[in-house]
């Protein structure tokens, strides 16, 4: 659709409004990878509540937007194996990496951090790739 | 307070993530698709993201965070393999499916069965990692 940038550009800017109030007045990185893989692997145990609290709203207002909405859609593949596949992948990537989307892209490069734009180059680069392979070449996903 | 305020930005950042279409994995594969039909969104996303965050660091230097603490100090400089194999794993994963962390959680509510192995497999392999990080420090670095 026509009007998708604008969407994209006003949710991106809640995105990033969400990360500058989680630095300034929590004086924490809004990375969704380490804030769920510490609770995972236990090494975020000492702020445990402050993640939960912010997973528990990461999950509830897009519940009530998309109930608003009339529904919402991931059309996500139906073919499970990718879907483990994925999970698994960006699970382990994204904590051998130490950060995703969030962390590396829009925290680190707002900072013009080397590391978030290497790993930035990186995981689009691998994902471009993948999509090439797995859609063009082997007409998986 | 902190848990107050951490509710509030996870469902501003839930907000962002199912407005701007990122928890849509079309969306986000036809960005990475090069060569089908290209979707911008992403990219607009990423901007508009950018753009609060970038003037939020210029407010950090000479000061603490509003509810008290330290701000987090930035990582050494160091770009090492485990940023770049940890990247490319992440980037694969996201690519066959569509979907990054922070939109796995906040469509987890509208994202059915899939969704939920999704998460499943997910935290499985965030459990994997660690030993796998072990093993990638103990590996001394190519000469």
């Amino acid at each position: 659709m026509q009007t998708d940038w604008i969407w994209g550009l006003f949710g991106g800017g809640l995105i990033g409004t969400a990360a500058a109030i989680f630095l300034l007045v929590n004086g924490r990185i809004m990375g969704a990878s380490g804030i769920i893989g510490g609770l995972v692997d236990g090494s975020g145990r000492s702020s445990a509540a402050e993640r939960i609290a912010l997973l528990a709203g990461l999950v509830l207002v897009p519940a009530v937007l998309a109930l608003i909405m009339g529904g919402a859609e991931t059309h996500l593949t139906p073919n499970l194996a990718v879907v483990v596949a994925g999970g698994l992948l960006v699970g382990v990537g994204t904590r051998i990496a130490n950060g995703c989307t969030s962390g590396h892209g829009v925290c680190g490069i707002s900072r013009l951090s080397l590391r978030g734009i290497v790993a930035t180059v990186f995981y689009i680069g691998a994902g471009g790739l993948t999509v090439v392979i797995f859609k063009h070449l082997l007409g998986v996903i | 307070m902190r848990n107050i305020y951490a509710f509030l930005v996870g469902g501003l950042f839930g907000a962002g993530l199912l407005l701007s279409g990122m928890t849509d994995t079309r969306k986000v594969q036809g960005w990475l698709d090069l060569f089908g039909d290209w979707d911008p969104t992403l990219a607009f996303v990423m901007g508009g993201a950018i753009i609060p965050m970038a003037i939020a660091w210029r407010f950090v230097p000479g000061r603490a965070p509003v509810l008290g603490g330290a701000f987090p100090q930035p990582p050494a400089p160091e770009v090492g393999r485990k940023l770049v194999l940890g990247s490319v794993l992440f980037g694969a994963g996201w690519g066959l499916s569509g979907l990054c962390p922070g939109p796995a959680v906040a469509s987890i509510s509208f994202g059915g069965l899939g969704g939920l192995v999704f998460l499943i497999a997910m935290l499985a392999g965030m459990l994997l990692a660690p030993p796998l990080r072990n093993r990638l420090d103990a590996v001394p670095a190519p000469s």
